[in-house]
């Protein structure tokens, strides 16, 4: 594809001290909506054609009468199986690859709800093509070629750090690859190094703005000028402390691995919604227990069929991710559709510093300690800029010891637990039996205290 | 000659040890001596009360989690030096402590300090054949002027 500088609408990003200019990364993503929708009719075809060489599809499709004839429009999407997570889960480790394991470039993987990770294949086009809708995102959101670009996501199975490394790597800029920890190192880096752009989750970058403001270092005086979030669910309250707190401008951008990866959707300089990249991926947005379509602009489930995708193609995935879907033009004169920021879940997934996080992991390590699941409660909060978990745990009778070593133990047992099947650090506190408040049906787990976005 | 003292796990947040004093005080038991250790979550209180069974039966009815453990009160001179001799024997004897604390009152000179060992009996038996007075309930029961 060929680099497009042509600026479309005069609309700019009014940063503090510098303006973002609108310009498209790619021809396909002005396509007339007409031909951008006979493309995804096409792509949905050869995709369906491409999934039944795998086993769970082949057999839905044989279930459903589903042939290649039965994809003559983006009408019949309806009619094509979803695709959940549990569905993945049950054939772990990659009962979903479509093409042989020696196409395979690359694997990575999110956390589940059991100690075992989703993994997600590409092939080295897959990989080409997660590089160029990264590409988009950042270039829409101000990145070019002479630009320096900090990464404190982490690098490894989570898709937050190659994905975007290899974006910005596309657009042709530089890259200090932080990746994520020792905040004290960040802001050296950032500093001496003057990077232009940040690339990490927003609660991270609102961590950093406070680390620094205890160094004695104003965040604001940080050579950067503009970040690139995504990873977790974040507000526009949060937009505007950390364009205030580091005198930024902040984009924000969607994605999973599921699907790819980051790069599902992202801001352009308009700021109005995440553009859908759907000339790849096919967005429903549907009444989570109807499975109707919302009505125009309504929240719903996005429910996303990654079309091109080689080593996974992925027909209507549930995300169980709630967000809106705005068909209205955007001034910047990309065609495609544009999501809200994600306003919740339909199940109980919590994302802790960039991390999926389910409650029923709690549950399964504390299996490990006790021998059975006893209550427990999960907390989350926002201390200073730092997503932080409490977890209570009920005491009974029979683990509790007058000894303080043992009760420590006990204590520790848990904590190592939880960090090894969530990844995550947590305070562990153990509380009297009968504290944890009970509720009639579904048990209410989780507490999050953190701010929500609002359509 | 081993005592039973009840072990209460309190959680770090106010109203917790009226709770269980409020308990005992219905139950008519009376606290001869306790001892509270604490961490940044949690507590646990001890207790060595008039009738332990009446105690917990009280403590369990509020909630309380509560158990049950063999400890040894044992009598040390109540002057310089006392604390400092009777760890000495538990030393030679090669007894580990678990976790130790005093009573308020004593007799003659003499003071009463309450141990936690990991083998009760065994501990007993050693320091008796070393000439230390290892006190019973009833015992210390009068002694606290029973109360």
């Amino acid at each position: 594809m060929s680099l497009h500088q042509t600026t479309f609408a005069p609309y700019k990003t009014q940063g503090p001290e510098f303006a973002i200019e609108n310009r498209i990364w790619d021809a396909d993503e002005t396509l007339p909506r007409a031909e951008l929708e006979a493309l995804q009719v096409e792509r949905l075809r050869d995709c369906v054609g491409r999934a039944a060489a795998v086993p769970f599809y082949q057999e839905k499709f044989r279930e459903n009468n589903i042939t290649l004839s039965s994809v003559r429009s983006l009408d019949d999407l309806k009619r094509l199986p979803f695709t959940t997570k549990q569905d993945l889960r049950d054939h772990y480790p990659l009962g979903f690859l479509a093409v042989t394991r020696d196409k395979i470039a690359r694997v990575h993987g999110s956390s589940g709800t059991t100690g075992k990770p989703t993994f997600v294949a590409y092939t080295h086009d897959d990989l080409a093509l997660w590089s160029n809708l990264c590409a988009r995102f950042l270039y829409a959101g101000g990145l070019r070629s002479n630009h320096l670009v900090h990464i404190a996501f982490g690098y490894g199975l989570f898709t937050g750090g190659f994905g975007l490394h290899y974006g910005v790597e596309r657009v042709g800029a530089a890259i200090v690859p932080a990746a994520s920890g020792n905040t004290e190192r960040q802001i050296m880096l950032l500093k001496d190094l003057g990077a232009d752009a940040l690339v990490c989750t927003p609660s991270y970058a609102l961590y950093i703005a406070e680390v620094a403001a205890s160094e004695g270092i104003d965040p604001r005086d940080l050579p950067l000028r503009y970040a690139h979030f995504g990873g977790e669910p974040w507000t526009e309250d949060m937009r505007r402390q950390i364009e205030e707190d580091m005198n930024i401008l902040a984009f924000n951008n969607y994605g999973l691995s599921e699907i790819i990866g980051p790069g599902v959707s992202g801001e352009c300089a308009a700021r109005r919604g995440m553009h859908f990249q759907e000339d790849h991926f096919i967005v429903e947005c549907l009444n989570p227990d109807t499975l109707e379509s919302a009505g125009e602009g309504e929240a719903g489930e996005l429910v996303i069929t990654a079309m091109t995708k080689q080593a996974m193609p992925i027909i209507r995935y549930r995300t169980r991710d709630i967000a809106s879907i705005d068909r209205s033009p955007c001034p910047c004169g990309r065609t495609s559709a544009r999501m809200s920021r994600v306003l919740g879940r339909t199940d109980d997934m919590l994302i802790v510093r960039g991390v999926n996080l389910y409650p029923s992991q709690i549950e399964e390590a504390l299996l490990r300690v006790e021998g059975a699941a006893p209550h427990y409660q999960i907390e989350v909060d926002r201390k200073g800029n730092l997503d932080e978990i409490t977890v209570r745990v009920e005491m009974r009778a029979r683990d509790f010891s007058d000894k303080m070593r043992e009760m420590a133990h006990l204590r520790d047992r848990i904590d190592r637990e939880v960090q090894h099947i969530t990844g995550l650090r947590m305070h562990i506190e153990l509380v009297a039996p009968q504290t944890l408040e009970r509720f009639v049906g579904k048990a209410k787990r989780v507490i999050d205290h953190r701010p929500k976005a609002t359509l | 000659m081993k005592l039973k003292q009840l072990s209460l796990f309190l959680e770090n947040r106010p109203g917790q040890l009226v709770q269980a004093a409020q308990a005992l005080k219905e139950a008519g038991v009376n606290i001869l001596t306790l001892s509270l250790a604490d961490t940044e979550q949690f507590g646990i209180l001890r207790l060595i009360v008039s009738d332990w069974e009446k105690g917990k039966r009280a403590l369990e009815a509020h909630q309380c989690v509560v158990n049950a453990a063999d400890v040894a009160a044992l009598e040390v001179s109540d002057r310089p030096g006392g604390l400092a001799e009777i760890l000495g024997i538990i030393e030679e004897c090669g007894i580990n402590i678990e976790y130790m604390y005093a009573f308020t009152f004593g007799r003659d000179g003499k003071a009463i300090l309450i141990f936690r060992f990991e083998e009760v009996d065994e501990a007993i038996a050693k320091l008796q054949a070393r000439n230390v007075n290892v006190i019973g309930s009833v015992e210390l029961f009068e002694l606290s002027g029973g109360r």
